[in-house]
């Protein structure tokens, strides 16, 4: 058999209840009990955590850096989404 | 999607831009095949040099002179395993795999700090190596926690936070030692002399000498030079050597005024290449150990596997 180091799992960790869940790092594991045994030694030997998500990172889509512009172009020209967008009278607070 | 396709000249010139801005490079941007491999060589040598670096301090866990100082021991031993898988998950994002770099280090195609060449005589070397190889470490460490590759710059936030502890106890251990009985400050004032000189080539070649470093400096990997970093080093070092009453094993250790950092005597280049070239006293030792551990521990990965597998086919079934 092939010498494998299992597959890799990207690790996220949340730091306190009601946060959420950041990125850490990965690890390589052979299954999900493994995952989240592994990233609890690797990425929290200080407890740094509350919770954790392990996902394999085969399973991860991400949008491509070059397509920046075109991808996220829709939510540039709507300025009317922005508070700044509206003006209002002199004088007016907590708005 | 539309993705433009861009030519080589305009991607190195948004390439070139990003850095001259500061931002970070991610895993998935376009990067010149220079800058990947430049990265995943030096990420996969720091991670060995982690790895590597387990085997001289493992040696004295059994021998520690206190429950309290094995603890620490053991969680340094555990955090320097930690701090190289973080820079092999660093360096998988730029497309080599665990695999291919742990054969790189059982081959010898990739090398590690030399500093774990040298052999591990007496407890004193833990305090030496906590205070003084950590310390030359972090000093690099703290440096490319801006470097401009993304994975590798986030390793090194996470591993400072760590090292914190590592320098201290070994300072802790040489204070202990220098303060007590006369047998006990010359093992301190012997670990010192044979770790001194070695601390100081862990900052590599003079900047001459050390053809890669223009480069990473170019491309923002590397903020400062091999040189600046050692004297950076020296300035700090000495006084920390003189305030626990040991002595730097340097004749030409003097204060300069003009440069407001020390002056200090020649390294001796001819033993730094011998151990690089793997003639150093434990060379030949630490890849062995290393490759022992890793066949023996051969069965657990296919038990693992097996184990994933057949979860896999219950579950399909």
């Amino acid at each position: 058999m092939n010498d494998s180091q299992g597959i890799l799992w990207e690790v996220f960790i949340q730091s306190k209840p009601g946060q959420p869940h950041k990125h850490a790092g990965s690890v390589h594991a052979h299954d999900n009990e493994m995952a989240l045994q592994n990233a609890r030694d690797l990425y929290c030997r200080r407890s740094e955590g509350t919770n954790l998500w392990v996902v394999p990172a085969s399973a991860i889509v991400a949008s491509s850096p070059e397509d920046i512009g075109s991808f996220f172009e829709p939510s540039n020209d709507k300025v009317y989404r922005h508070p700044t967008f509206y003006s209002v009278p002199e004088g007016i607070t907590h708005m | 999607m539309n993705s433009l396709k861009l030519d080589e000249n305009q991607l190195i010139e948004n390439f070139e831009a990003k850095l001259a801005k500061n931002e970070m490079i991610e895993p998935k941007d376009w990067m010149p095949a220079q800058y990947r491999k430049h990265l995943i060589r030096q990420i996969s040598q720091h991670a060995h040099s982690e790895i590597i670096g387990m085997q001289p301090e493992g040696n004295w866990i059994t021998r520690a002179p206190s429950m309290r100082r094995k603890m620490v021991l053991l969680a340094k031993v555990q955090d320097e395993a930690g701090h190289g898988l973080y820079l092999y998950s660093a360096a998988e994002s730029m497309g080599i795999s665990r695999e291919e770099m742990l054969d790189q280090l059982h081959t010898g195609a990739a090398k590690y700090s030399s500093i774990f060449n040298y052999p591990t005589l007496t407890w004193a070397d833990m305090g030496a190596i906590g205070w003084l190889v950590d310390g030359a470490a972090i000093m690099n460490q703290v440096m490319l926690q801006r470097t401009s590759y993304g994975p590798y710059a986030r390793a090194m936030v996470r591993i400072c936070k760590e090292e914190s502890f590592h320098q201290r106890q070994g300072y802790e251990i040489m204070n202990v030692l220098a303060s007590g009985s006369a047998e006990q400050k010359e093992m301190a004032q012997d670990a010192l002399n044979r770790w001194w000189w070695p601390s100081l080539m862990m900052f590599g070649p003079r900047d001459e000498e050390s053809p890669n470093s223009e480069q990473a400096i170019k491309w923002k990997i590397k903020r400062e030079t091999n040189d600046q970093l050692r004297q950076r080093f020296v300035n700090q070092t000495v006084s920390q050597v003189e305030k626990i009453g040991l002595v730097v094993p340097d004749k030409a250790i003097k204060w300069n005024e003009a440069k407001n950092g020390y002056d200090f005597g020649e390294i001796n280049w001819d033993e730094f290449w011998t151990v690089v070239k793997g003639n150093g006293p434990c060379n030949k030792a630490r890849i062995a150990a290393k490759i022992k551990s890793h066949e023996e521990g051969a069965w657990v990965r296919e038990a693992a596997n097996a184990h994933a597998e057949k979860n896999n086919k219950t579950k399909a079934a």
